[in-house]
């Protein structure tokens, strides 16, 4: 089951450039939050502060309470706790090249230790048909290594591969952009039957997207979160100006 | 810089399109006003003339709303105005029918005599036509006050359609043989309350446009 | 009819019609001459200047069979050369002899190479102690290989003794590692003694397969450090984001993923290094010394394959001449089998990692 997300105050540098300003933001458990914004608005690097993979960047900096259910993850945690619990989807599909598809959904388990080969057989079958891929690969699990797929197999593959820790929350980072409107379709399908089990939360450049698969959808501007509200309100009648004008491509 | 401005001149063009569209449904209103007034015949044509090109606009109009949703994604206020444009075209294509059916009646009423009915046709038309006139400001303007301006009309002109069929149904009764004449009349007045209640419609869509709230069904007039 | 509304053709103003090209004039087919060659010309200089670099290795090949070919026999690989004046005999020592220094200077070198790479890519980017480290490992790999050998002779060979003031406090926890009975073959000329003075460190003392060892790994370590962190740099950032994603720590990250997508260029750089230092010949000269019969020790001078070679050329006796000949062809087989080998497994490794 997914965990609400509450973030307080949150502030975040990339060396003296003051990325993300005071951002105050309620995520809901189980339900599929967007966030648009134009190019560099920071809501990349906001998505990025929810697992703590902004700290990986030597220059990065953050500030500010973010809260997973009852646990401060700056405070209560160490980064590789957190990232065991929030799983993140990136823009261009990433699989491990020297790997079978049954290693690349495995290496969650694998790489943290993890031997047991019965559970393991186990939890790639159940993510790989949670992501709607075990049908296509099943027979070709430990001959075919993961970079032999195609965009779109690759892709839910690598959120087959965030799903096989079984975290609480799932982090979309413009999953859907490098890849053709069939395998998109396939993945925004997939994001609204995952959405009862996790708390999702998905970057997109792309608005109609946004208004398919969330719920709720926050604007993001220049490192400031304008506008938070349900997705149909921001796309029919949003209150800030700059979002109207962003939404209706009248931005400057 | 301005981005979209192909889609944004395709707006402009619809929002044109609609508004020749209006003049024209407005000039059939006119019309038929003016043939009551004189019972001449050949303005009766003008307007019969004018029901196929007001047709034609409204298809054309649908057509293009269609186009610029499939092909723009439109969102927010645009959707909005795309949307209220589909419905006025509907209403102001209705008005248009109603000036021929007013057209209609007073060929049929020529072939009887003119009396002096005791209804005031001209000062409800001219209220419906007002009525019409102000809805359609309040489109040009994007001017959500006086669309709701126009809504409070309405009543006063339902009042005063109420009043003619009063007073006309009393007229048939106590003088049978002007029965024709009466009854054309009435049907005048429905139809001019009808051009009323379009108008009303056209106000609700512009609120709806501006505001993006749907105020439509909040006045009941009559229970 | 309905798209006329929004799509109208632009407006077309009476555009020319441009004259299509005519390719049978004479000013054409003179340009296409003239391409023709300048190319063909140009083909043939780089075919030449091929055959100009490649003919000096052939003309070697050639000669070294021609000369060497006929002292091949199996007694060559069998037996250590003969008592000066008796024929026969062959450089079995020093083939063996190359083996252990270079399995040495493998062990040695290899481990501190990539460790040091990897720290490079992984660890220390942006840091003074990486720049220091690149700026060595630049240094070491210029240094002439005879300055190499005579830095480690006075290191390792040069008798030495230190006292280890240091260390006099912890002198009872010595005894147990001093009384360790490591094999002879072991040994390494490096010891410890403890007297009423002290504790002190020996080194050296005579020649040894150990100091040419170390010499060697020395000469390892810049191309292996080099080819890591450049290998390391080639895999792309993304399936480091990955791992660290699924709540991988760095340091298996770095080990699992990172290693492990660069390997087969990290293990062809670790070739390239062993393929160029078993021709070396002056590290070894202060440092093995050579020697005649078999060795097994690190303790003591050993033989090796160039460096026999050396000597033999060096030496008035025909008959070690012969055999300096015959090592010739052998090594040089030996290091073109290396280097096929090397690119043998790096194609293999790139069609592996594309696929």
């Amino acid at each position: 089951m997914g965990v609400g997300i509450n973030v307080e105050h949150l502030n975040a540098w990339y060396g003296t450039t003051h990325t993300l300003q005071d951002i105050n933001l309620n995520i809901p458990a189980n339900h599929a939050t967007a966030l648009i914004g134009p190019s560099g608005c920071g809501k990349s690097t906001f998505v990025r502060c929810l697992n703590r993979m902004h700290e990986t960047n030597p220059i990065a900096r953050a500030s500010g309470v973010v809260k997973m259910g009852d646990i401060d993850i700056y405070k209560d945690a160490s980064p590789v706790t957190i990232r065991r619990r929030v799983g993140m989807v990136f823009q261009r599909p990433n699989p491990f090249p020297t790997m079978s598809i049954y290693d690349n959904v495995a290496s969650g388990l694998k790489l943290n230790g993890f031997r047991n080969k019965a559970i393991l057989d186990e939890t790639v079958e159940r993510s790989l048909k949670a992501s709607a891929l075990w049908e296509e690969v099943k027979d070709d699990l430990k001959k075919k290594s993961g970079a032999s797929l195609s965009g779109g197999q690759q892709q839910r593959m690598c959120i087959a591969r965030a799903l096989a820790v079984d975290p609480e929350v799932l982090l979309m980072d413009e999953p859907a952009s490098a890849l053709d409107p069939v395998s998109t379709s396939k993945i925004e399908d997939l994001i609204f039957q995952l959405k009862s089990q996790y708390t999702i939360v998905i970057v997109t450049h792309n608005m109609q997207q946004a208004a398919r698969v969330a719920e709720n959808t926050g604007f993001f501007l220049n490192g400031k979160m304008v506008e938070f509200d349900s997705t149909d309100r921001i796309f029919t009648n949003p209150k800030d100006k700059r979002t109207e004008d962003y939404i209706t491509g009248r931005f400057g | 810089m301005a981005t979209r401005i192909k889609f944004q001149q395709n707006l402009d063009d619809l929002k044109e399109r609609l508004l020749i569209m209006a003049g024209m449904a407005e000039q059939a209103i006119q019309r038929s006003i003016e043939a009551y007034r004189t019972r001449d015949l050949s303005i009766c044509e003008l307007v019969f003339q004018s029901e196929p090109v007001i047709n034609r606009l409204e298809r054309e109009i649908d057509q293009m709303a269609l186009d610029l949703l499939a092909m723009e994604q439109p969102m927010a206020i645009d959707l909005r105005f795309i949307l209220s444009v589909i419905r006025i075209n509907a209403d102001l294509e209705r008005v248009g029918d109603q000036a021929v059916n007013i057209a209609v009646r007073i060929r049929e009423m020529g072939a009887f005599a003119n009396i002096e009915l005791p209804v005031d046709i001209p000062k409800l038309a001219s209220l419906s036509a007002a009525m019409v006139r102000k809805a359609l400001q309040a489109f040009i303007e994007a001017d959500a006050e006086m669309a709701q301006s126009v809504l409070k009309l309405d009543d006063q002109v339902d009042e005063m359609n109420d009043a003619a069929f009063y007073s006309l149904s009393t007229l048939i009764k106590e003088r049978p043989e002007l029965t024709p004449q009466s009854l054309n009349a009435l049907i005048i007045a429905r139809n001019l309350e009808r051009v009323g209640d379009h108008a009303t419609n056209i106000a609700e869509d512009v609120i709806f446009w501006v505001r993006g709230k749907d105020v439509r069904h909040n006045n009941p007039s009559r229970a | 009819m309905s798209t006329n509304a929004f799509h109208t053709p632009p407006p077309n103003g009476e555009g020319e019609m441009r004259a299509p090209m005519d390719f049978q004039s004479r000013r054409m087919r003179l340009n296409s001459a003239w391409r023709y060659a300048v190319n063909h010309a140009v083909t043939g200089l780089a075919v030449l200047s091929t055959l100009l670099v490649v003919a000096p290795l052939v003309a070697i090949l050639v000669y070294l069979v021609y000369m060497g070919a006929s002292s091949l026999n199996v007694a060559f690989f069998t037996h250590i050369p003969a008592p000066v004046g008796e024929p026969g005999g062959g450089m079995a020592n020093s083939i063996l002899g190359s083996g252990i220094v270079l399995v040495l200077a493998s062990l040695l070198g290899i481990p501190v190479g990539i460790a040091a790479g990897v720290y490079l890519a992984e660890f220390g980017r942006g840091k003074l102690l990486a720049a220091a480290i690149r700026f060595t490992a630049d240094v070491l790999n210029g240094v002439p290989s005879i300055v190499m050998g005579i830095a480690i002779y006075s290191m390792l060979v040069f008798p030495e003794d230190f006292h280890l003031w240091f260390l006099y406090p912890f002198r009872h926890l010595l005894a147990p590692l001093m009384a360790l009975n490591i094999p002879p073959a072991l040994q390494i000329p490096m010891t410890f003694s403890v007297d009423a003075t002290g504790v002190w460190l020996h080194v050296g003392g005579h020649f040894s397969a150990f100091a040419g060892g170390v010499a060697l790994a020395i000469m390892m370590v810049p191309t292996i450090t080099r080819t890591t962190e450049e290998m390391l740099a080639t895999v792309p950032h993304a399936i480091r984001e990955a791992a660290l994603g699924l709540g991988v720590p760095k340091w298996r990250t770095v080990m699992s993923v990172s290693l492990k997508t660069a390997s087969p260029g990290i293990i062809t750089g670790c070739m390239l290094a062993f393929a160029r230092v078993a021709g070396e010949t002056a590290p070894l000269l202060f440092t093995a010394f050579g020697n005649q019969f078999w060795s097994f020790r690190l303790n003591e001078p050993i033989a090796a394959l160039p460096l026999q070679i050396y000597i033999y050329a060096m030496s008035p006796y025909d008959e070690w001449h012969r055999l300096a000949w015959a090592g010739s062809l052998v090594l040089i087989v030996m290091i073109m089998v290396a280097v096929t080998l090397v690119r043998i497994y790096a194609s293999r490794g790139i069609l592996k990692g594309a696929s």
